[in-house]
């Protein structure tokens, strides 16, 4: 979309403008951007949104790239005990994507007026969430399988309708971090399968990992449609393009038969095909558990929160160093980056 | 463990057994290194460096894996071997610290490697095809290292303190570096006095003081190409070894 350029986030009018000029261009403004959102355009970080748009994207933007970043500490667990030497470069290279979606991510952000900076501090003060399913604890190797398989199953899932977000940066980001996702996936099963077809204690390993990570993951779509409360307007503005309900219900679907091959069982007693539906039913998701770690009493939100203000702590001085030389050399603050 | 299996891989004339103690001890950096700085995974500094770090960390395990093959089985070397049975020089096993020493031992061992590499490379030995591809990965490694240290010798008070006792600490494992390795024809003399001639630029730019402790001679560190290490290390193989060891012959 690039019909009507606000240049800056500022949609109140130069002094002497009156307000019903100020009314009428901002109407006129709101309705050039209804009608590039109604017509599937992209919206640009230059073009003028509604306040309460760029609020709903900082926020999920954030939430995703903050979720990134933690997500890396569950499996970075197990990069110094990786079973073999091509196991350890796969997660190696998965937990350098996560960072790289990161930054991406971070970048988009940026993009709504918004530093990282700023981000972090809220991450680090608890302002802004990251999503619950970090707060799991990683116990064995076959949870490293475990989370490519179904958490980032499920983050694909939820992922690829991003894609087509409205909100152009944002959707760029997506189209990027979706592929990364895809051999994150891969990995995970082509992991778990291994252990799967191998020794008994390493079946055993795999079985009690998928037990452990399938209803966090189901969880991990957010609160059934009627109790969320961001859905409906994300999807007028097509930030988001499907609910929690319909994503979750795809994510069984595409997982039941993946799990049937790996011959690994799901821990759900009323997971059946309804022929009727053309879907899976599956049994109730228990919501106290998702509110109870959403809200910081899972088993590991207080170690991913202080692991993440520790790491920031302890790099400050490098930060300080770099800045401090970027201004020397360059004159310039906040280029030291290689 | 015993001695590995040697396969066929020399060229005509080399000793296949000093080929092997080559490897293992190109191999063994490689492997160590790589593991010290996956252990910085989700504690960098800035996220730019998770990235960084992870790089280097990627490319020094590929060499390793294309190394350690070359003498066996890669996962037999890496996680069924002893302390002592470990080729490696001191300086890569030692603990990452404060971001200055992991910088500070990159910026010694990088230096190193990219000389080693491009000897190698030059020449027309068993190597020569590994060090042409690692030479390029392993400019950009020491690149990086050069930067940092740039950054933080000539950066805050606070970070030239700190880059200035991580260059110390380290200063004593760096002449093992260039103690002759069976297998590799390599201008050994050449070599260190390059690697000082680039340091001393690097660190003098930094403006940081260049070590005067010793680096090589009974007080220095450094007989880890015989099989003696840090106390560290015993640790570091305790953990990276312990998964695959409790499952003896399993596939992952």
């Amino acid at each position: 979309m690039t019909a009507v350029t606000a240049g800056t986030t500022g949609t109140t009018g130069a002094p002497g403008v009156s307000d019903t000029a100020v009314a009428a261009t901002q109407a006129a403004y709101e309705a050039v951007f209804d009608a590039a959102v109604a017509a599937d355009e992209r919206i640009e970080p230059r073009d003028w949104m509604p306040e309460a748009y760029r609020a709903s994207l900082v926020r999920q933007i954030a939430q995703h790239a903050h979720s990134e970043i933690i997500g890396m500490q569950p499996e970075a667990n197990w990069i110094t005990r990786a079973p073999s030497l091509r196991r350890k470069a796969i997660l190696m290279a998965k937990v350098q994507d996560e960072a790289g979606h990161g930054l991406y991510l971070y970048s988009a952000a940026e993009t709504l007026g918004t530093s990282r900076d700023e981000l972090l501090d809220k991450l680090h003060s608890g302002r802004q969430k990251y999503s619950s399913i970090f707060n799991y604890p990683t116990l064995t190797w076959a949870d490293v399988g475990a989370i490519g398989w179904l958490v980032d199953g499920a983050a694909i899932t939820n992922q690829v309708p991003l894609c087509r977000c409205s909100y152009g940066p944002y959707a760029r980001a997506m189209v990027r971090v979706c592929k990364e996702e895809s051999f994150h996936q891969r990995q995970g099963y082509e992991a778990l399968l291994a252990l799967s077809n191998g020794t008994e204690a390493q079946h055993a390993m795999a079985q009690d990992a998928v037990d452990r990570w399938w209803w966090p993951s189901l969880m991990m779509f957010g609160p059934p449609d009627d109790e969320s409360t961001h859905t409906a307007q994300a999807m007028a503005w097509k930030i988001k393009r499907h609910t929690n309900d319909e994503l979750r219900q795809r994510f069984v679907d595409i997982a039941v038969p993946q799990a049937e091959a790996l011959g690994l069982t799901l821990p759900d007693p009323d997971l059946r095909w309804n022929e009727e539906r053309g879907h899976y039913d599956f049994g109730p998701i228990d919501w106290t558990e998702f509110w109870d770690v959403l809200k910081g009493n899972g088993p590991c939100n207080d170690q991913r929160l202080s692991r993440r203000r520790q790491a920031h702590e302890d790099g400050a001085w490098v930060r300080e160093a770099a800045a401090a030389y970027a201004e020397k050399h360059t004159g310039k603050h906040g280029e030291a980056q290689a | 463990m015993s001695t590995p299996d040697t396969r066929e891989t020399a060229g005509p004339g080399v000793e296949t057994s000093a080929i092997t103690a080559a490897a293992l001890a190109l191999g063994d950096d490689a492997l160590v290194l790589s593991h010290r700085l996956g252990e910085w995974a989700g504690s960098a500094p800035v996220l730019e460096e998770e990235v960084a770090l992870a790089n280097i960390a990627l490319d020094l395990l590929g060499q390793a894996r294309i190394l350690l093959s070359l003498v066996g089985d890669e996962d037999e070397l890496a996680y069924l071997r002893e302390e002592r049975s470990f080729r490696n020089a001191q300086l890569v096993e030692q603990p990452n610290g404060d971001f200055a020493h992991t910088i500070a031992r990159q910026l010694y061992f990088s230096t190193y490697q990219h000389l080693l590499y491009g000897q190698l490379a030059a020449g027309d030995g068993p190597f020569a095809g590994l060090a042409a591809k690692a030479v390029k990965e392993v400019a950009y490694h020491q690149d990086h290292a050069e930067h940092w240290t740039l950054r933080l010798g000539d950066g805050t008070p606070e970070s030239h303190d700190r880059m200035q006792r991580a260059c110390d600490t380290l200063w004593r494992y760096t002449g093992e570096l260039f103690q002759p390795v069976d297998g590799l024809d390599l201008d050994h003399t050449a070599m260190e006095s390059a690697w000082l001639d680039s340091v001393t630029a690097v660190l003098t730019k930094a403006t940081l003081t260049v070590p005067t402790g010793p680096r090589t001679g009974a007080w220095a560190a450094g007989a880890g190409r015989q099989g003696l290490h840090t106390e560290s290390f015993g640790r570091m193989l305790a953990e990276m070894q312990h998964l695959h060891r409790s499952h003896p012959g399993a596939t992952w």
